[in-house]
């Protein structure tokens, strides 16, 4: 298992690097120039000379390969370079949003796990019985509503009820959690919902398949409590192909979350990606994509490894 | 019937009388004002700022040598200039300044710190961006023969010269921390302004508390500030509904408006104002068709601004008609004169039929193109929908191309489109910069329409160094004539601003321009 983590991770390296050259020639070819933004966007009266100027200093008139080698070196020495829009490491821009982020999305996740897994069991023990069909109008609701629109039905309803909203600027878990919850949680039952509806109904559909399988039969046969048959040997194949689900859901809530974010005005990975990417902020945008390919790998590694731990006829590094 | 009819208006006549007074009160000391901001500034600077966001972020912390007094607008008042002469030649200015004034960090203010900033200004040392140099490249030398006196020599007349001074980007910076760091601004906060820098959490919020030892005696008012970035309309909305911000000073469309009135009722404050921003429709002049003037005129006589302000105003912040200066501003072209310039004429059947002329004469009745427009909703969509179905009613088939601000401005700069949407963002109703843009391509690298007109840049320079108002008018008005008889480039709407505040926000005034007025000083909280 230890040998099959570690060549697992030495796998990533590759893997990244790939990720970095292709997104730093590919931001290339993209028409636009940040400084033209940072100067003129606004209508700035700015001259010719001011802008090649900061160009200068901003390093961006030197040739394609000299910038390229550069960055590969300081990805090299963990170094993500300087924002061109703000000016400051690239690696304190993410950090100051990645806490929120990672909460969102892990408070998403805890709600996702909590409902969908009953739901989904009651839905494939009960199927074509009433409470199936509720269960699905609940997730097809999940799946058709986005969350954005949600979010913003929640923030109304809040609103008109109570009037009464969320923060709308961020308090750290550790400083305040009432004040932390009272505002993350709104968004995280926002994206959840959906999360939930996948998971819900993937979980359903995969409960269905093993209780059709034969050992499920032999199981029965043997005079197995049905609760038994359940929890202990269908449920447990069952989550699989949702674990695989819900790691890729996971990775998606930190970096795609970004009209959600918008609707309640938090300042997360999402948003800063936008604004990376409308700006032509090429060293951000760098930083970022290389941090969520590095989630992606390690989500993937997770649910490898949780596999095993489900299903124990899977065993690695043998 | 009529009785009642009076009677209501009568009260609704005292309503109004008895609004102003009743909000004419003792101003209060104390409290905290939350407002939003909607943008959020990459750096401090002011000088080497254009955007409204780097004002309502760090204007609170600074002063500046003169500024507008928006109680006249645009009448110009002092802020660090106690008072000021100009000699009779025009070439000098002649600030005394106040005294006993003190930087954040408790350095006293002089001349000296004036100098600093106005040389950084116009000659900005490596390493510092100002986008105002060519703006005071007129100053030839400034002089301190006291700390309280500064001397501005101009080389030449400049028409313009007092509401530069009075621009709210000329933050005024020590001559300590310049000679330290020059680029130091770009991060640290260190004015004479009404409060003092707290924090800004990235992405969140920038805090001032009141700074004590303020040079205006009795202000501020308030005991701090918080401007939350609130990116996203609707969010920012929200937040105002809610209370958890009390106002958002650079402006909301009518949609937005309507809303909040009929949630919030007579809690909410509106101010509505003209604004200094406008769009322009432009053509490419060194591409095919659009290098014919018959065709650009064409296009231009199609448009009916009149109905279309009628139409536009009420789904978005377009509404003015008007002409290279803001209407109604003191150098604006008057409505009776502005109606026989080409596509502003009020009828608009006579228009398009010339227009269809226009176009069978250039051998282009069956017009294609693509407008090219940027991916922001208020007021760009709209102005794109409007011009495309203008176009198509003189027969002309428009593509609507929308995009992001860096491949739009990427296509502007290269002359890569055909047609486009463009915009001015002013901060007062002086042309000399509004009408930067139009001068010739070889003298002018912001001027997207790629022509060289040595008429328009004559112009020009005629009412810069023109003293007399009458004078410059008449050079004004003989540049946009010229501008729009050639059909470069010409403004579609001008904008329209409303503020939202709940009314217990006092003391802030409404003006054309969201980037005036942003120090926060006079504001007061009636709670």
């Amino acid at each position: 298992m230890l040998l099959y983590t570690l060549k697992r991770l030495l796998l990533t390296i590759p893997t990244l690097i790939g990720v970095a050259v292709l997104v730093f020639f590919m931001l290339r070819v993209v028409p636009g120039d940040i400084v033209e933004v940072k100067l003129r966007g606004d209508g700035g009266n700015v001259t010719q000379e001011v802008v090649e100027q900061e160009r200068k200093r901003l390093g961006l008139d030197r040739p394609l390969l000299v910038q390229f080698g550069d960055y590969m070196l300081g990805l090299a020495k963990f170094d993500l370079g300087i924002s061109m829009w703000t000016e400051r490491p690239v690696i304190e821009e993410i950090m100051i949003r990645l806490e929120l982020s990672l909460e969102v999305a892990i408070l998403a996740t805890i709600f996702a796990t909590i409902i969908s897994i009953p739901l989904g069991t009651l839905a494939a023990l009960y199927r074509n019985t009433w409470i199936d069909y509720v269960v699905r109008i609940i997730t097809i609701g999940g799946l058709s509503i986005p969350s954005f629109w949600f979010g913003m039905i929640i923030m109304l309803t809040l609103l008109a009820l109570f009037n009464w909203l969320p923060p709308i600027t961020f308090t750290p878990i550790y400083v305040d959690p009432v004040a932390n919850l009272s505002q993350l949680i709104w968004p995280a039952l926002a994206v959840g919902y959906r999360y939930c509806a996948v998971t819900a109904r993937m979980i359903r559909s995969s409960l269905l398949e093993v209780l059709a399988e034969d050992y499920i039969r032999t199981a029965r046969a043997k005079g197995v409590y049905e609760k038994l048959v359940v929890s202990r040997h269908a449920l447990r194949n069952a989550l699989l192909p949702a674990i695989t689900v819900m790691g890729l859901e996971f990775a998606f809530l930190i970096g795609g979350l970004v009209v959600t974010e918008q609707v309640f005005n938090l300042n997360g990975i999402g948003q800063l990606f936008v604004q990376s990417v409308s700006r032509n902020d090429f060293m951000l945008i760098q930083g970022m994509v290389i941090l969520i390919a590095c989630f992606y790998v390690v989500i993937n590694l997770v649910v490898d490894l949780l596999y095993a731990v489900f299903d124990p006829r899977i065993r690695y590094g043998n | 019937m009529r009785k009642l009819v009076l009677g209501l208006i009568g009260v609704a006549a005292l309503s109004l009388a008895a609004g102003p007074k009743a909000e004419a009160q003792q101003p209060k000391r104390g409290g905290t004002l939350n407002f939003a901001i909607s943008a959020e500034t990459p750096q401090y600077d002011c000088h080497g700022s254009d955007t409204y966001a780097t004002l309502h972020f760090s204007s609170p912390f600074y002063s500046t040598l003169l500024r507008y007094n928006l109680n006249k607008f645009p009448d110009v008042e002092g802020d660090l200039a106690k008072s000021w002469t100009v000699s009779p030649d025009k070439k000098t200015y002649t600030f005394t300044l106040h005294d006993g004034v003190k930087f954040h960090d408790g350095t006293p203010f002089s001349s000296a710190d004036i100098k600093a900033t106005y040389d950084r200004l116009r000659n900005p040392p490596k390493g510092v961006v100002s986008t105002r140099s060519a703006t005071f490249a007129d100053i030839e030398s400034i002089e301190t023969p006291n700390p309280t006196t500064v001397v501005f020599k101009l080389k030449s007349v400049n028409s313009s010269m007092l509401d530069h001074f009075a621009s709210p980007w000329n933050c005024v910076y020590s001559a300590k921390d310049l000679a330290a760091d020059p680029a130091g601004p770009r991060t640290k906060i260190n004015g004479t302004g009404p409060f003092v820098f707290v924090e800004h959490v990235k992405g969140s919020h920038v805090a001032g508390k009141r700074n004590d030892a303020y040079f205006k005696k009795g202000l501020p008012y308030l005991d701090g500030f918080r401007g939350i970035f609130t990116l996203q309309a609707a969010a920012m909305l929200n937040a105002l509904q809610g209370g958890q911000v009390l106002a958002e000073f650079r402006g909301v469309s009518p949609a937005d408006r309507d809303r909040m009135v009929s949630a919030m009722g007579n809690k909410l404050r509106v101010e509505e104002s003209s604004w200094t921003l406008n769009l322009l429709v432009l053509f490419n002049t060194e591409k095919p068709p659009f290098n014919d003037v018959r065709v650009r005129k064409a296009l231009l006589l199609a448009i009916d601004r009149w109905g279309g302000s009628k139409g536009l105003s009420r789904i978005s912040t377009l509404r003015a008609v008007g002409g290279v200066v803001r209407p109604g501003s003191p150098l604006a072209t008057p409505e009776a004169e502005l109606v026989k310039l080409p596509g502003f004429g009020k009828d608009i059947k006579a228009a398009r039929a010339e227009a269809r002329r226009l176009l069978k004469e250039a051998g282009h009745e069956k017009l294609k193109f693509t407008l090219w427009n940027r991916n922001l909703a208020m007021p760009y969509t709209p102005a794109g929908i409007f011009l495309v179905d203008q176009w198509r009613q003189i027969g002309v088939e428009v593509e609507h191309k929308q995009s992001d601000t860096a491949p739009y401005i990427a296509a502007m700069r290269s002359g890569n489109y055909e047609v486009a949407i463009d915009f001015s963002n002013l901060f007062n109703d002086d042309p000399t910069l509004s009408l930067t843009k139009f001068l010739s391509a070889s003298k002018n690298p912001l001027n997207l329409a790629r022509y060289d007109d040595p008429e328009i840049d004559r112009l020009y320079e005629l009412q810069l160094r023109e003293g007399d108002l009458n004078k410059r008018r008449a050079h004004i008005q003989a540049l946009e004539k010229r501008l729009f008889e050639q059909a470069y480039q010409q403004p579609i709407l001008w904008w329209h601003r409303i503020v939202l505040s709940h009314k217990t926000v006092m003391g802030w005034k409404m003006s054309p321009s969201h980037n005036l007025g942003q120090d926060l000083a006079d504001v007061w909280l009636n709670q």
